[in-house]
């Protein structure tokens, strides 16, 4: 293995002034294309993802529906959901979703952290968990738009879907993409993955009748890593977990963009002033106090 | 301002201080991802054992081959360059490492006896022994020699044989041969794929 850096850093949760090394390689965006047209809800990309990242197992669900369990757990980054929609004029769709973390340009993870290196977000767009900095507050799984991160108690840390990092650091693709025997799965360059989806849009509207087929790609956390082609973009909100336009949550916004530099540069001029009182004034020197008068014939003196 | 060298040097380190107390890292940091779980296992190709279709595997087993250590599968995914499947697998294929390394699998013969609620061990030589005793039987109960138009057909019908898709082209050849010889009609091998 070479010396050379595959994943190349450009955002760091937690952390004060430049990225380190930002800016020095150029990378690719990278992008998981997910069409759900063709889905058939085989359940291969789970499998795949419990197998690849040896994750312990779990207990399935039942509850009347294909889904494997009612949401993702740390343990289980990958799910499959099954939405049964029933329509106004009485016919039925049953919307299957690939439902793992969308790896936004802009992560509402990332932007709530508040501990140093504990998500980083590569150039080529993968946003990654660092359980070794996590220091398990949890305030990315408020940040998140899409409810992904999730929480062990017994490790008291965050984990989400990697997008194989690892295996995309080596050249590999993800093992969801890998499996998917459908190939309602693509991964390649964003730009090459957005071109595929608009043909496949185009051939949608035109030729399968799906006049609200569309590409989901949310501009209001500036596009993510992961892409949908939906039958009806109009309403993503029909496939279970999938807002119109996912924000980042204004508090954190505020207190992270706002309130806390503002407070960073006001405690580093508090203490820069102390510093220059230091150098300036010299320490407080102990001044001679003048003599004490004894009164009552040395009774205050006994009482110390 | 009076500044004298030690006033100036006290300064400067309380300033170092300060700066990396607020979190000016003065490390660069390093790109890091977890080292790839594969990146030294030895790969066999082999086909998968559950449907007819036979999808191409590539079975990832860590140590290098030398003596005092004991190999062990840790993956296993589907082989690209595999013409029926490319890569891909189904779910039931993706978690074949389970098929491997696990408490449950079968490593010695079972059997459940009329009636019995149980599986219970036997040695493979008393299977094989009672496997050819059933079989010998069966075929001197219900070989048909003749039919009702006394045409002869030499067939044994309480026989079937079934196959898997991991059985290779000589095997099933085997196969084939023995059972027809035997006169077993109902005789399925997956050689078809």
């Amino acid at each position: 293995m070479s010396d050379r850096k595959t994943l190349q850093v450009q955002r760091i949760s937690g952390h004060p002034g430049p990225v380190p090394g930002e800016g020095t390689q150029r990378q690719e965006k990278l992008c998981k294309l997910i069409d759900t047209t063709t889905c058939i809800g085989c359940k291969a990309c789970e499998v795949a993802c419990v197998e690849w990242n040896d994750m312990p197992f779990q207990p399935t669900m039942f509850d009347n529906t294909y889904q494997t369990m009612p949401d993702t757990s740390w343990n289980y980054w990958n799910l499959i959901k099954f939405n049964e929609v029933s329509s106004d004029d009485g016919s039925f769709q049953w919307l299957m979703r690939k439902h793992q973390c969308m790896h936004c340009a802009d992560p509402g993870c990332l932007a709530a952290c508040p501990a140093d290196g504990a998500i980083v977000q590569y150039s080529n767009g993968i946003v990654d968990f660092e359980e070794a900095s996590c220091i398990g507050c949890q305030f990315c799984v408020s940040g998140c738009p899409f409810n992904v991160p999730k929480f062990n108690p017994s490790t008291k840390k965050v984990y989400k879907c990697t997008l194989c990092s690892d295996r995309v650091g080596q050249g590999l693709e993800p093992a969801c993409i890998k499996s998917c025997p459908t190939g309602c799965l693509h991964f390649g360059t964003k730009d090459d993955m957005l071109q595929l989806a608009n043909k496949r849009v185009v051939q949608l509207q035109q030729h399968a009748g799906l006049k609200d087929a569309g590409v989901y790609d949310p501009q209001t956390i500036g596009g993510t890593s992961v892409v949908y082609i939906l039958h009806d973009a109009t309403n993503p909100e029909k496939y279970g977990g999938l807002p119109k336009n996912p924000r980042i949550p204004l508090s954190f916004t505020l207190w992270k963009s706002w309130f806390k530099p503002i407070g960073l540069i006001a405690s580093m001029m508090a203490f820069a002033g102390v510093i220059l009182h230091y150098v300036t004034e010299g320490p407080r020197r102990v001044q001679p106090q003048p003599p004490v008068r004894e009164i009552d014939g040395g009774e205050a003196r006994k009482e110390n | 301002m009076d500044l004298s060298r030690r006033s100036f040097l006290k300064t400067g380190v309380a300033g170092a201080v300060g700066l990396s107390a607020l979190g000016f890292d003065l490390q660069p940091l390093q790109a890091q991802s977890s080292s790839l779980k594969i990146s030294r296992t030895s790969q066999t190709r082999s086909t998968c054992p559950y449907c007819s279709v036979s999808c191409g595997i590539i079975i990832h087993t860590i140590g290098d081959g030398a003596k005092n250590v004991t190999p062990q599968v840790v993956h296993v995914e589907g082989d690209p360059d595999h013409p029926i499947n490319r890569g891909t697998l189904c779910p039931k294929g993706a978690s074949l490492l389970q098929d491997i390394v696990n408490d449950r699998r079968l490593l010695k013969p079972q059997v459940r006896r009329p009636g019995s609620d149980h599986w219970e061990d036997i040695p493979w030589d008393q299977a094989i022994d009672e496997i050819a005793t059933r079989t010998k039987a069966l075929r001197d109960a219900d070989f048909i020699e003749q039919d009702k138009n006394g045409k002869t057909v030499n067939r044994w019908e309480s026989m079937a044989f079934a196959g898997g898709c991991t059985d290779t082209n000589e095997f099933n050849y085997l196969v084939v041969k023995s059972m027809r010889s035997m006169g077993v009609t109902c005789l399925e091998n997956q050689a078809r794929v």
